[in-house]
């Protein structure tokens, strides 16, 4: 399991505009590089990250080799409906991580 | 012959010019740093470093070695057993008569009270734990001792902080007493003050010791660079922190 780190506040009014922050520890190797003998260090990248809010898909984002290690991304969304929002991060080995947070919306 | 050779006077004359920046005009480097990347350091869910952070707060409540015990089965709460320790090391060990980093006294504490393996340098367990237990001193000001025991291994460091090497010939001190503000290519030269390690580099897009940032410096004016845990090395790191005494610790601070 990747270290993640998610920023997103746990209350919210009704139609607010909420902004989440999302940060999860991946070497992004990309697949150009060489190691210390000549040979191709083979490409392993997260490629998608997709976030749901109460199973409706609100933001989501392919990820190329040029992008640094340890992708940070942030997005906004508005605020409908108490629940869970799921983040899923996909790698180039087809494993997601899921990470569950719960947010109160009043 | 007239006096003191040449050589003599240009040491002495950098030690007295060394001696002279005054603590109001420290500057650490995120005063340098641009905009984005004070911003991606003070805010804890966008600063990378905070990853190895959790994953020291992890270790540090692990059981391990033979001993079965774990960082915190002696230490307690490291957020009260360890604010302002990084802000004391290096410091001097008697058992060694000699002092040792952050890094040193980790493994030191792993294969004596833990019974088990140290941890290699730069790995992502070493990492981990020393950033979670600087982490703990942030905003502490550095307060290195310098007192008779360490007093040869401080005049060591400052003796190396002076001395020019490498193809390059250059000293540390030509660069961050005599030219910081100025710029190396497109890059500003900071006072190269330790005050944020381990930190996270963009151009390592990693974490990383404090000991790998002067290795990176000497390869760059074409030196040898010492290896780790080399006696030099923490000569140079204990000099480096009393040169940035007063100042607060960041870590994990981050920077270009």
């Amino acid at each position: 399991m990747a270290r993640v780190l998610i920023n997103l506040p746990s209350q919210a009014k009704r139609g607010e505009i909420i902004e989440i922050k999302t940060l999860i520890a991946h070497p992004m190797e990309s697949g150009y590089r060489l190691d210390n003998t000549g040979a191709a260090i083979p490409r392993d990248i997260i490629n998608r990250f997709v976030c749901t809010y109460n199973g409706e898909e609100v933001f989501s984002a392919e990820l190329f080799p040029a992008i640094a290690a340890n992708p940070f991304i942030a997005f906004s969304t508005v605020a409908t409906e108490s629940g869970e929002l799921v983040f899923a991060w996909t790698d180039d080995h087809g494993k997601t991580q899921t990470e569950v947070r719960q947010i109160i919306v009043e | 012959m007239r006096g003191l050779p040449l050589p003599a006077l240009i040491v002495a004359a950098m030690a007295t010019a060394a001696a002279e920046t005054a603590p109001e005009a420290q500057r650490s480097g995120y005063d340098f740093a641009g905009r984005e990347i004070r911003a991606m350091q003070d805010d804890d869910t966008t600063n990378p470093g905070m990853l190895w952070v959790m994953q020291g707060e992890t270790l540090w409540a692990k059981k391990t070695g033979a001993a079965d015990r774990s960082c915190a089965d002696c230490h307690g709460d490291a957020r009260i057993s360890m604010k302002g320790a990084a802000a004391r090391y290096p410091a001097f060990d008697a058992a060694l008569d000699r002092p040792v980093d952050l890094e040193q006294r980790i493994n030191q504490c792993r294969t004596e009270r833990q019974h088990a393996q140290s941890l290699a340098w730069e790995s992502e367990d070493l990492l981990a734990l020393t950033a979670f237990v600087a982490h703990q001193s942030r905003g502490v000001p550095i307060a290195v001792r310098t007192d008779e025991q360490l007093r040869p291994f401080f005049a060591l460091g400052n003796e190396l902080f002076h001395r020019r090497e490498g193809q390059l010939n250059l000293s540390c001190s030509q660069c961050h007493d005599d030219n910081w503000g100025k710029r190396l290519a497109g890059s500003v030269i900071p006072q190269g003050h330790p005050t944020g390690y381990p930190l996270y580099r963009l151009e390592w897009q990693s974490l990383g010791s404090l000991q790998r940032r002067l290795r990176n410096c000497m390869i760059g004016v074409r030196a040898a660079p010492y290896e780790y845990s080399a006696p030099e090395a923490v000569a140079l790191e204990l000099y480096l922190m009393e040169r940035a005494s007063g100042m607060p610790i960041e870590t994990p601070a981050v920077r270009p």
